[in-house]
């Protein structure tokens, strides 16, 4: 017989095999998911999931697609965190730190606790991203953010009612449109295109027939 | 983590890695491709395939699990539903969450159109979320659409419909513009040009990429937008059946709440379906490197309703899910891995194959290699060396945080080390080639005022699709469809509502002596185990 370890869904205990993740042991214990799956490879944070094992006092995060189980498991999902998202139009903010201070003023009451960073689900630094934030380095906040998966663990933890993914996201929206430089040749290639430039040539290949079109494809110079 | 059998395998890698490093693997002719295809390529087995016996595509064939839930009958079709009194009335209903589906929503509204998305999990939860690799766009100064064309057609087999790939590589450029004027981070150097890189197939250097978060990195950025706008977006709620009117027409869908499990009727002048891709049906037994909800959902209702389906039984399996260990088996590793210079290799060191050839013949590949015993055994297979420490060499130390943090992270999380020993892949059920059958203009030939984006189409990349080129297809689509359907939905008066087409499909059914089949759309796999 398989290696069993014994963990408890919502405070029930199932017996399932050791090498599953949290996701796999419920759906081996019975569950039908909707809530608390999404992806199940670790990009969407939908299986955000605390736990504590059996006689330890600390509390932990994790996603529940990504972790193994261990014998003594206490695990409840997340389904849904009441994050708090504020609307704005991109088109009409600029990029510095009067834009965090109007739409994301509690970053400001940060205690400086860190519960945040240990509940990451992705190792990230979200209170080094946080004063990033504060500052206004919006480009440095981006960075630090960047592998977020929006699980919102953090903002569960966090004492000061922070939205983390929140600040994060729209520190990214405003670097990827405002702060990074320019791509000209994406600029000019969509002039090109609305010129026209190309109409006359992609005509030409798609009436091209097929016995070309091998020749041409099999024979293309390919860039090294 | 690895076992001492693997250990010593991948001694054999490390063996030959400065040799290897030295020549590049000799790519393959056509005919080479060819003869591997139909040997060990999974769209030619023909015990994984069935005919489809009643519809407009009677006589064809389809993978056992579609065909399964193309011979099931409506879950309504002994409901009493009052299609008269809709709890939703809009001018365009967007069915699904992805990409797609928040594209089309945007440009809809952007418009001016009355539009709301239904999606059966929350939205984001879509195989956009879960790209890693890139996208695809001909911006650069080497680089051209026609180029870009023919990639795209010759890795297809020169099967893709020219009007959608037309399509496709001409507004890539500005789906990129519009994505980075949306926020996307992409990728750049400092005078601000895009990093660009190969992907299989690629003859210029087109893959723009976010690390190798592009698709997440897109899609969180595309939700936030709908927000933004007050888009509503009615969550665990799935479309089951497209309702009609006399004329033809599809007047809306008739939507479960999936934790109530009671239905709702919306009616809207036109409909997008945008509800992705299979991978979850798990063609031929196969993992998938799909999202939860990837169940073909789409695909059933609107074939039900009366449209064609294109190049269904073709599929894509990514030449490099994880195969060990057991815990991600089927996750996939992008091919950024490859692009970046890591070789396959076969168990006993050898580069059997150029690493960026299209994905159907690199899984072919795979499959060959480990047929003929040139595979490491795994607990649930086997696989072959994906040689990533080459990404360091070649590149220098860091390099692989840098540009591939979610795969370090993903294989650290089971103690395997990418940047210092090679992981083990083995083909995953990808992406669905086929789908729903589109004009150039985005409707459904069969039904005027509805459309169908991303990878519930069919056609756009022919009988393989290259890296890069979904989340292409899902932005250049997906606005499309939003801003056709707005435009359409202006001229289009609607009838009574009906779900006659039900009762119809039901007849026909029995008349082919396939009542029994079940029910369908499916909705979620059944993934729970129950021990009655």
């Amino acid at each position: 017989m398989e290696n069993l370890v014994n963990v408890y869904f919502f405070g029930k205990r199932y017996q399932v095999p050791g090498d599953l993740t949290i996701m796999t042991a419920m759906e081996y214990a019975g569950y039908t998911l909707s809530r608390g799956c999404g992806c199940r490879h670790g990009f969407c944070g939908a299986c955000a999931t605390i736990y504590r094992i059996k006689g330890c006092n600390e509390l932990k995060t994790c996603l529940a697609c990504q972790t193994q189980v261990q014998e003594g498991m206490y695990i409840a999902s997340i389904p849904f965190f009441p994050t708090d998202k504020r609307a704005y139009e991109i088109k009409d903010l600029k990029p510095n730190q009067q834009v965090m201070m109007e739409l994301y003023p509690e970053i400001y009451s940060c205690i400086g606790c860190n519960a945040c960073t240990k509940a990451c689900t992705q190792s990230l630094n979200v209170m080094q991203y946080i004063a990033y934030a504060q500052r206004g380095e919006l480009e440095k906040c981006a960075e630090e953010s960047f592998d977020c998966v929006s699980c919102g663990c953090c903002s569960v933890r966090c004492p000061a009612e922070i939205s983390h993914p929140m600040v994060g996201l729209l520190a990214r929206r405003l670097t990827g449109k405002y702060i990074a430089p320019e791509s000209q040749h994406v600029t000019q290639r969509v002039a090109e295109i609305n010129r026209g430039e190309y109409d006359a040539m992609i005509e030409q290949i798609m009436q091209k027939p097929i016995s070309e079109m091998q020749e041409l494809y099999n024979n293309r110079d390919i860039e090294k | 983590m690895f076992t001492d059998y693997m250990l010593e395998s991948i001694k054999k890698v490390e063996a030959t890695r400065a040799e290897r490093m030295r020549t590049e693997p000799r790519r393959m002719t056509a005919e080479e491709k060819s003869e591997l295809l139909k040997a060990y390529h999974p769209d030619y087995r023909p015990e994984g395939f069935a005919e489809i016996k009643i519809g407009v595509n009677k006589g064809q064939k389809a993978p056992l699990e579609l065909t399964q839930l193309l011979h099931s009958n409506s879950r309504l079709l002994n409901e009493d539903i009052d299609l008269t009194k809709p709890d939703y009335d809009v001018d365009v209903l967007v069915i699904g969450g992805g990409g797609a589906g928040a594209s089309a929503a945007i440009e809809a509204h952007e418009a001016g159109a009355n539009v709301m998305i239904v999606t059966k999990l929350r939205i984001g939860d879509a195989n956009t979320m879960m790209a890693e690799g890139g996208i695809q766009a001909a911006d650069k100064p080497n680089d051209s659409p026609v180029q870009h064309y023919l990639d795209a057609f010759g890795g297809g087999h020169f099967a893709a419909r020219p009007e959608l790939l037309r399509r496709l590589v001409m507004e890539a450029p500005d789906a990129i513009r519009w994505l980075n004027e949306l926020g996307v981070m992409f990728d750049k150097a400092e005078n601000g040009d895009m990093v660009t890189t190969h992907g299989g197939g690629t003859s210029r250097k087109r893959m723009h990429a976010c690390k190798d978060y592009s698709g997440a990195e897109i899609m969180r950025t595309l939700r936030d937008e709908v927000l933004n706008r007050k888009i509503p977006v009615v969550e665990f709620t799935s479309a089951v059946e497209l309702t009609k009117d006399d004329l033809g027409q599809v007047t809306g869908a008739v939507l479960l709440n999936m934790e109530t499990g009671d239905y709702l009727v919306a009616r809207a002048k036109t409909v997008i379906i945008a509800t992705g891709g299979a991978g979850r049906l798990h063609y031929q037994g196969f993992p998938t490197s799909n999202h939860y909800g990837a169940t073909a959902d789409g695909l059933v209702l609107g074939y039900r309703a009366g449209a064609p389906l294109l190049y269904q039984d073709t599929i894509q399996y990514h030449p490099t899910g994880v195969a060990y260990p057991s815990q991600i088996f089927g996750a996939l590793v992008t091919e950024k891995v490859r692009s970046l210079g890591a070789m396959l290799v076969n168990k006993d060191g050898e580069a059997y194959a150029h690493p960026l050839e299209t994905r159907d013949v690199s899984a072919s590949a795979i499959i060959r290699e480990c047929a003929n015993g040139k595979g490491v055994d795994t607990p649930l297979g086997s696989g072959v060396w994906l040689d990533t420490p080459m990404i360091e060499l070649l590149h220098g130390e860091g390099t692989i945080e840098k540009r591939i943090p979610a795969m370090l992270r993903m294989y650290l999380n089971y103690g395997i080390d990418m940047r210092k020993v090679p992981i083990l892949v083995y083909p995953t059920l990808h992406y669905q080639n086929g789908g729903l059958e589109i004009g150039g203009d985005g409707f459904t030939k069969a039904i005027p005022n509805l459309l169908v984006a991303g990878e519930a189409v069919g056609g756009i990349h022919g009988r393989n699709r290259l890296m890069g080129n979904s989340l292409l297809d899902i932005i250049v689509f997906g606005r499309n469809a939003g801003k056709a359907a707005a435009a359409k939905a202006k001229d289009v008066t609607l009838g009574k509502s009906n779900l006659d087409h039900i009762t119809a499909y039901a007849q026909a059914l029995s008349e082919a002596g396939l009542e029994q089949a079940g029910v369908s759309p499916l909705l979620l796999p059944k993934y729970a185990r129950h021990k009655k």
